[in-house]
């Protein structure tokens, strides 16, 4: 692919602090590499906004390479930008042209309050898992590989939801702000496995107790989270957390 | 089984909005089927016997009980739901790109359900009640077929009951699958399954409808006043 360098132009909403009001800034960025990746975009930018002296713009970031889920931003309308299975890391500037314009926002939800800037508090998702993402195993030395047998499909099928970065990209893309999609791929992965039979009723009337605490919203089956999700998680986990809820709650293990 | 769970977390309100929601498919099957019963070129002799047959029977007067709590539980919850949904993103985006992974009936329930609820008033009050309000006084049911006759000569209803009947279509295209999902039914086996009928049914059901009033407004089908009354 040809390299090319162009200038853009940049809307990026700047907010102090969480009380802070907010609103956005346009800036100028020029000879951004088509090579770069959208975050090295950001650390231009934000050299040059502290060789004016002005305060570079906070967003989360750590491992640029699309697997910690940190790099939270919604471009031009979408979590990550416009590539699927993407995250902004992820997301190259080759994706766009001289003289684009690009709309920078933090994830907008009630549960995902602005820290600052473009970073929002996830610890959401923290204490969704602490409500009941474990299973409770006995201690001492590992058992020896393959004790406990496991169908290759169901095996295959845990790993996949087990691919959840926990981003918050389907509660920013979902018109709901609801974390169905996340919580379904934190309950569907323990689920499909012996180790996490024993909480398997408790754990996902727990966790959606918890989610709902947290301010997230319910799920209208848009599936606009699984076009989103970095990690292309199935909205096929929202049906099963839906069934596993029924029957908890149906055999009276809700407490 | 948590009473509270069932009815009150985020995925009870869905199952409440999901059973109603397949109860009511089930409704619109019967009412499709006795109502596409004036298309059969028998004097309108079966389409009566049915509508009169619903009309009268003492289990279904019970059932219409429940079919209108249904309805009733539907829209509170549904517009409960999209006043509450609503509330967990407090500051909206500036660019909201939805087009790009989702269909906008799927985001567009709620606006879907309050036109069909508005055409749905009006429906009601134009067969519904009228004929509810006779048997009780009299103990006749009204000509429900010269009804039909007499209400779509008036083009503005005909266009109504077109746009009642294109709104129920879009909100089934979402629904159908959609209650399936909140159930826990739509697994990858039976999803295609699903999704098939479902977008069968909102295609076909809402024609069929349609094609009533387009039918009177045009004279397709015979005047009421050509069939001898059938005696009830």
């Amino acid at each position: 692919m040809e390299h090319y360098n162009m200038n853009l132009t940049l809307k990026v909403w700047r907010q102090k602090n969480a009380q802070d009001k907010g609103g956005f800034e346009t800036y100028q960025v020029k000879d951004i590499s088509s090579e770069m990746s959208f975050l090295e975009m950001f650390d231009v930018l934000n050299e040059q906004l502290i060789n004016e002296g002005k305060e570079p713009i906070t967003f989360d970031h750590d491992c640029r390479e699309g697997i910690c889920g940190a790099c939270s931003m919604h471009i031009n309308g979408r979590p990550h930008g416009p590539w699927g299975q993407t995250t902004t890391c992820q997301l190259h500037m080759r994706e766009y042209k001289n003289g684009d314009t690009i709309v920078v926002e933090p994830w907008r939800a009630k549960a995902f309050p602005v820290i600052k800037d473009l970073m929002v508090d996830r610890t959401a998702f923290d204490r969704i898992i602490q409500s009941g993402g474990y299973i409770s195993v006995d201690t001492g030395n590992a058992q020896d590989a393959n004790n406990l047998p496991i169908n290759k499909d169901k095996a295959d099928e845990s790993f996949a939801a087990a691919a959840c970065i926990g981003c918050g990209a389907c509660v920013a893309a979902c018109k709901n702000a609801s974390a169905m999609l996340f919580l379904s791929a934190k309950v569907s992965h323990l689920a499909l496995l012996p180790q996490g039979e024993v909480e398997r009723k408790t754990r996902v009337v727990n966790m959606v107790d918890q989610m709902d605490k947290e301010g997230f919203g319910s799920c209208t089956n848009t599936e606009a989270c699984e076009a989103e999700c970095p990690k292309g998680i199935s909205v096929l986990n929202i049906r099963r957390l839906n069934a596993e809820y029924i029957g908890a709650i149906m055999s009276g293990d809700d407490k | 089984m948590n009473w509270k769970h069932a009815f009150t977390s985020s995925i009870g309100k869905k199952l409440v909005m999901g059973i109603t929601g397949i109860s009511l498919i089930a409704f619109l099957c019967v009412h499709v089927y006795v109502n596409a019963l004036i298309f059969v070129p028998d004097g309108y002799h079966k389409y009566e016997v049915a509508a009169h047959f619903l009309g009268s029977n003492p289990l279904t007067r019970i059932a219409e009980i429940g079919l209108l709590l249904g309805i009733i539980l539907h829209i509170v919850q549904g517009l409960m739901l999209w006043s509450q949904n609503r509330s967990k993103r407090p500051v909206k985006y500036a660019v909201y790109d939805g087009k790009a992974n989702s269909t906008w009936y799927s985001r567009s329930m709620g606006l879907l359900g309050t036109l069909i609820l508005i055409f749905l008033v009006l429906h009601l009050a134009h067969f519904w009640a009228p004929n509810r309000w006779q048997q009780l006084t009299t103990g006749h049911e009204r000509n429900l077929y010269a009804e039909m006759e007499a209400i779509f000569q008036n083009g503005i209803v005909v266009i109504v009951y077109i746009l009642g009947c294109i709104s129920l279509a879009w909100h089934l295209m979402h629904g159908f699958w959609s209650a399936f999902q909140t159930l826990g039914l739509s697994t990858a086996k039976y999803r295609p399954i699903i999704n098939g009928i479902g977008i069968a049914f909102s295609i076909l059901v809402p024609l069929l409808f349609i094609a009533m009033p387009v039918a009177f407004y045009f004279g397709w089908l015979p005047p009421a006043a050509s069939f001898t009354e059938v005696a009830h």
